[in-house]
């Protein structure tokens, strides 16, 4: 069992009515796919935010991050860093800066 | 003694002014869901404390929330757990997924594009949330690009009625500078079956058979900016207003032009008489006298304020043709705001109250069917849409 740590973007925090990051219990390889499902597995009000409901593609204005790297382009079934797997760095989402 | 909320949806969230049947001393609550663009609320006429919300954001899209407790509380539906179940059932209030079956119509699957090539239909969020009149779970959603959805379970599932893209002239459907957004949803509370929508840049559409099929009702517009100025769809439609006594009258504010019909949008005719500029966004009819409506004209298409800096709302007590110019308690010089298409509202007190928002964050109400005016609030963001409940 892994305990994964991901830190959404503040909007999103509100949303799923959480504070800090939050710690996903998962037993499947680490792949972004893996933790978006399982993410919106326990949080139903982020499908949809985060990546699209029917094609499941990033929304365009969202970044992800794994151990200081941009893997927004990465297969989302790629393995993620170790240090992601163990909990020792957080996967983070983040919304891009716009707007002014 | 009767009440009156006025729902304000915002480029940075709601708000929710409340008073008594006097309406003179307001309760502003809010922001709600701070941060977010709030494009609509609308109350259940059921259940005036059903309240839907349409919440978006351009880096996370569409959100449903729902209020049960007339704006106290908010939940995005399918969040909890129902009885007899170890999980939520959600994650679904906010899925608009385009019919593309065969079996239901054959959907068109491209509209016209700004540079006139065909572009595939793409949702991008809720502009108008239509509750039903007898069921307060029922709820229609009008969404960019151009579609009609409904939901029967309270805002947890949406389906679309697709035989409104089905009818075949979707092609020749073009996003307005708003984008290609259904903002108008116009139920017929004596005739369930009898639904009106129109669309920026389309035009208006009517269904007799619940939404099964569509037909344009656009003969009478013109609009010189399309190839045919006449044509059956293309239309910049801007909003359609109906007082629910005259389900056959229909008042329209087009891009330019204040239109009117008789006859469920058969026919359309120009009742833009002596009004100083035909261009507008809002439309509004007087909650006791069918005959009475109401516009703020604005300067142009390509000036989005009032004329001169004056900001007026124009009642026409004759359905048209000729207008008088309301004034009173509203700035006369130096205003340059804009009044959005879903930003006015009425109650339904004895004596008529007339709201409406402006881009420039202030929320006027008259309590005399437009004969004086005064903000409610003056400091709001930008203010995208405003609907009012009448609670007795």
């Amino acid at each position: 069992m892994n305990q994964v740590r991901v830190v959404l973007p503040p909007h999103l925090r509100t949303l799923a009515h959480v504070s800090g990051e939050v710690r996903l219990e998962m037993n499947s390889d680490i792949t972004q796919r893996a933790i978006l499902d399982a993410l919106e597995s326990r949080y139903p009000v982020l499908c949809g935010t985060i990546r699209d409901h029917v094609t499941h593609e990033r929304r365009a204005f969202l970044r992800f991050f794994a151990c200081s790297e941009d893997w927004s382009h990465e297969l989302p079934d790629a393995p993620l860093p170790r240090a992601i797997a163990s909990g020792d760095e957080p996967f983070l989402i983040v919304g891009a800066i716009a707007g002014g | 003694m009767s009440k009156v909320r006025v729902l304000v949806g915002t480029k940075k969230g709601a708000f929710i002014l409340s008073a008594d049947g006097k309406r003179q001393n307001w309760e502003v609550s809010g922001p709600h869901f701070a941060g977010w663009e709030i494009y609509h609320m609308k109350g259940s006429p059921v259940d005036p404390n059903r309240i839907y919300a349409s919440q978006s954001s351009g880096w996370f899209g569409q959100v449903l929330q729902v209020s049960k407790d007339g704006g106290k509380t908010w939940n995005a539906p399918g969040g909890d757990i129902k009885p007899g179940q170890e999980a939520p059932m959600g994650g679904r209030s906010n899925k608009f997924a385009y019919d593309t079956s065969d079996a239901t119509g054959k959907p068109l699957t491209t509209h016209q594009w700004y540079d006139g090539t065909q572009h595939p239909w793409e949702f991008k969020r809720v502009w108008h949330l239509e509750p039903s009149y007898s069921d307060a779970d029922t709820v229609y959603a009008g969404v960019e690009d151009a579609a009609l959805f409904r939901s029967t379970d309270g805002a947890e599932s949406w389906h679309e009625l697709p035989g409104l893209r089905g009818h075949g002239t979707g092609p020749n459907w073009q996003p307005g500078a708003g984008g290609m957004c259904l903002h108008t949803i116009i139920l017929d509370r004596a005739d369930p079956n009898r639904i009106y929508i129109a669309i920026s840049a389309a035009g208006a559409f009517r269904t007799d058979d619940g939404g099964k099929t569509w037909r344009p009702i656009n003969k009478g517009l013109n609009s010189q900016f399309l190839p045919n100025p006449t044509a059956e769809v293309g239309h910049c439609v801007h909003h359609v207003a109906m007082h629910p006594s005259r389900p056959n009258t229909l008042f329209m504010q087009k891009h330019w032009d204040v239109m009117r019909t008789d006859n469920a949008g058969d026919s359309w005719q120009e009742v833009s008489g002596n009004l100083p500029t035909d261009f507008g966004f809002v439309i509004d009819v007087h909650a006791h006298e069918p005959e009475t409506i109401y516009v703020v004209p604005i300067k142009s298409d390509s000036e989005h304020f009032p004329l001169d800096g004056k900001l007026r709302v124009y009642r026409s007590r004759t359905g048209g043709n000729e207008w008088e110019s309301l004034t009173k308690g509203l700035p006369q010089k130096d205003c340059y705001v804009n009044i959005l298409r879903d930003a006015m509202a009425v109650d339904s007190l004895d004596s008529c109250g007339i709201y409406f928002g402006t881009t420039g964050g202030q929320v006027y109400a008259s309590s005399d069917a437009g004969n004086s005016w005064a903000p409610i609030v003056e400091n709001l963001p930008a203010v995208l849409s405003v609907e009012v409940q009448t609670i007795s």
